[in-house]
């Protein structure tokens, strides 16, 4: 009799539990740098999965399941993230998690989302993050590497034959220096000079005379706002004539105004579709849903998008594609990895067992900049 | 382009970049040598300079030497309400107690920009154009003109200002006994409250030159002002042509390191060149040794 009563008790309560479940929205747990060092990156991934929330609640959820969503600023700390990440899966008991915004802070949350089984979405772009595939890890912008390709792809489509690299050694700046002699190797592209300059550093002038005098045919700078765009006056101030090549880190207007519309012309990069959305053919199945994030994302903060919120927007995306098999931490997983043909604002995404990323070459374009603006490299 | 000429160009770099450190090793000279206090602050006064400048120059409109002037002008009065609010008020200084408020001033002079004036990166507007300028095979810009005619100016105004004003002499006996200075009838208060006003104007001004070229954000100041007190270190602190030859001595070491060694120690060396001259020469490549009397 008792056993029976425990029974039906413990029935009773399953049932309960189930159908609370059923009624119980998607919880979102997001990790940004919001601020520090970082903030450039967070600030947008933060605005955009706001402004998506609330514009898909608004609707009355995504696919009738209503969304909450818990941001933690990590303030670009590997270790606050861990504490943060911690926290969303044990108290606030989310089904996934999107960010972190860099990669090293990617790298230390990942052993936690992995024990814990709950599926993180990165916005970093650190090729580490999924390579290998890890079960419940995934990350939304083109490895560096793709970027790395397409610009080594356009030098041998002009003869160029050489190249000297001038990175910058913080985590950006290396991983894409180890990228980049990687595949040039695979391209057949000679590496003559390897520099590297600081984060904060305010002169290039020692690095680029030494790449003038190694006979390159073109220069590839990888790093992200100020450098870079320091290193394009640099150039014009030592009369270095050879061809510059940016990193898709730039892709933004401010690098146009912070190296100044004369130095920074005839400068090319591999730009995220978002970038030069107004440039792209009127086919592009990318086209209208840029359009509507600039838009968007203009009307609410004065301010053009950035492809790093484009990151958080992926993010969304994903998640919300993958909500077709149910809300629970492994059938969101399972989902992430089934999501084929989703066009997005990085561009195409196609999961598989083996591939969390699912972006390729045609996630980016290559530009040049003429007379302050964007234009596609022919 | 052969090696002649690439040193050509490391050296001529190298001066350029130094004389910016050797501008704002200025600033932490001048109030170490009437106070005896190293104002870790100073960076954020050099990076008030031109994110003020950018402010007046794009929010209110202003041309720039008007601009230039109101940020000199506002710089100096947070430099001085710094000095009110924190140095001030203390009761017994201790160099250390000094130090970590000065820090701690930074910190919150850093916070407050980066709330008020946002995150990004601002680029200034060269004051005579940016046409690079041929030295034999190397090249600088009309900028670092500035950069070297302000630091020749400030030496020079500086040197009379300390040897022969009553102010300034007066300022220097502070430094070398507050108390002494006190007993003969000099108001040490206002020595300290004068030197923080030279220097934060001084820093705020060296901050606008080096802005079209360095560019300026909220967090300029940790490393530029880094830099210059290395500057000032190696010179031994002196408000003169020690700090300045330190900032060169500096620039160009970093430059060479760069170029002819690796670029990836370019830091590290500046670095080391500190340690090994506060090992072996405290007082400084170029200071006197001091004498303890008893």
């Amino acid at each position: 009799m008792r056993k029976l009563t425990v029974f039906l008790a413990s029935a009773a309560l399953l049932l309960l539990s189930t159908t609370v479940f059923a009624s119980e929205p998607l919880r979102i747990g997001a990790l940004f740098s919001v601020t520090g060092p970082a903030s450039f990156l967070g600030e947008p991934d933060r605005i955009t999965l706001e402004m998506l929330v609330k514009e898909a609640n608004a609707k009355g959820g995504i696919k009738g399941t209503k969304v909450e969503l818990i941001i933690y600023d990590t303030q670009g700390d590997p270790s606050k993230a861990v504490q943060l990440a911690t926290k969303l899966i044990k108290n606030d008991k989310v089904s996934v998690i999107v960010g972190p915004s860099t990669t090293g802070e990617t790298m230390a949350v990942i052993p936690v989302v992995e024990k814990e089984k709950i599926p993180l979405i990165s916005c970093a772009a650190g090729i580490k993050i999924t390579d290998p595939v890890k079960r419940y890890v995934f990350k939304t912008p083109a490895n560096d590497h793709v970027a790395a390709e397409k610009i080594f792809n356009y030098m041998a489509a002009k003869k160029q034959k050489s190249a000297a690299l001038l990175t910058v050694t913080d985590g950006f700046g290396s991983s894409g220096r180890e990228q980049l002699k990687d595949m040039a190797r695979k391209k057949g592209i000679n590496i003559v000079a390897d520099e590297t300059y600081g984060p904060k550093d305010t002169d290039m002038t020692a690095q680029l005379t030494k790449i003038k005098g190694s006979k390159a045919d073109a220069i590839i700078c990888w790093g992200t706002n100020p450098g870079p765009a320091i290193v394009t006056r640099n150039v014009k101030q030592l009369g270095i004539k050879i061809p510059l090549y940016q990193s898709h880190g730039v892709a933004s207007k401010k690098y146009i105004e912070l190296a100044g519309n004369e130095n920074a012309e005839g400068v090319m990069l591999p730009a995220g579709k978002l970038a030069v959305y107004d440039k792209l053919k009127a086919s592009d199945p990318q086209l209208k849903l840029l359009k509507d994030y600039d838009r968007a994302y203009k009307k609410e903060f004065k301010v053009e998008a950035s492809t790093f919120g484009g990151y958080a927007y992926d993010s969304f995306l994903l998640i919300s594609k993958a909500l077709g098999k149910g809300t629970s931490p492994e059938q969101l997983r399972d989902g992430l990895e089934e999501v084929k043909k989703l066009v997005s604002i990085s561009g195409i995404y196609n999961m598989s067992p083996t591939e969390h990323n699912g972006l390729d070459l045609n996630a980016f374009e290559m530009v040049k900049i003429i007379k302050g603006d964007w234009s596609l490299a022919k | 382009m052969d090696i002649a000429d690439q040193i050509a160009q490391y050296l001529v770099s190298g001066l350029s970049t130094g004389a910016i450190y050797a501008l704002i090793g200025i600033g932490f000279a001048i109030i170490y040598n009437s106070t005896e206090i190293i104002n870790f602050a100073q960076g954020e006064l050099v990076m008030l300079g031109g994110m003020f400048t950018l402010f007046f120059l794009n929010s209110l409109q202003m041309p720039l030497p008007l601009a230039i002037f109101c940020a000199v002008a506002s710089s100096t009065a947070v430099g001085v309400l710094f000095e009110r609010l924190t140095i001030r008020p203390l009761k017994s200084p201790t160099p250390l107690a000094l130090i970590i408020i000065t820090i701690g001033g930074s910190i919150l002079i850093r916070g407050l920009t980066m709330l008020i004036g946002g995150k990004d990166t601002h680029a200034l507007p060269a004051f005579s154009g940016s046409e690079p300028i041929m030295i034999g095979t190397a090249t600088i810009l009309p900028q670092h003109l500035w950069i070297f005619a302000l630091t020749a100016l400030a030496i020079a105004a500086n040197k009379i200002f300390f040897q022969y004003t009553i102010t300034g002499k007066a300022m220097r006996a502070c430094a070398v006994n507050r108390r002494a200075a006190g007993l003969v009838g000099i108001d040490v208060k206002r020595m300290v409250f004068f030197s923080f006003a030279i220097s934060s104007s001084l820093g705020s001004l060296a901050g606008i030159i080096v802005a079209p070229l360095t560019m300026t954000s909220y967090d300029v100041g940790i490393m530029l002002g880094l830099k210059g007190f290395c500057a000032a270190i190696i010179g031994g602190l002196s408000g003169g042509l020690g700090t300045v030859l330190g900032g060169l001595i500096l620039g160009v070491l970093e430059s060479l390191g760069a170029g002819l060694i690796s670029s990836g120690y370019k830091d590290a060396i500046a670095f080391i060149i500190l340690l090994l001259i506060l090992f072996i020469r405290p007082q400084g490549l170029f200071g006197k040794a001091q004498t303890e009397r008893v």
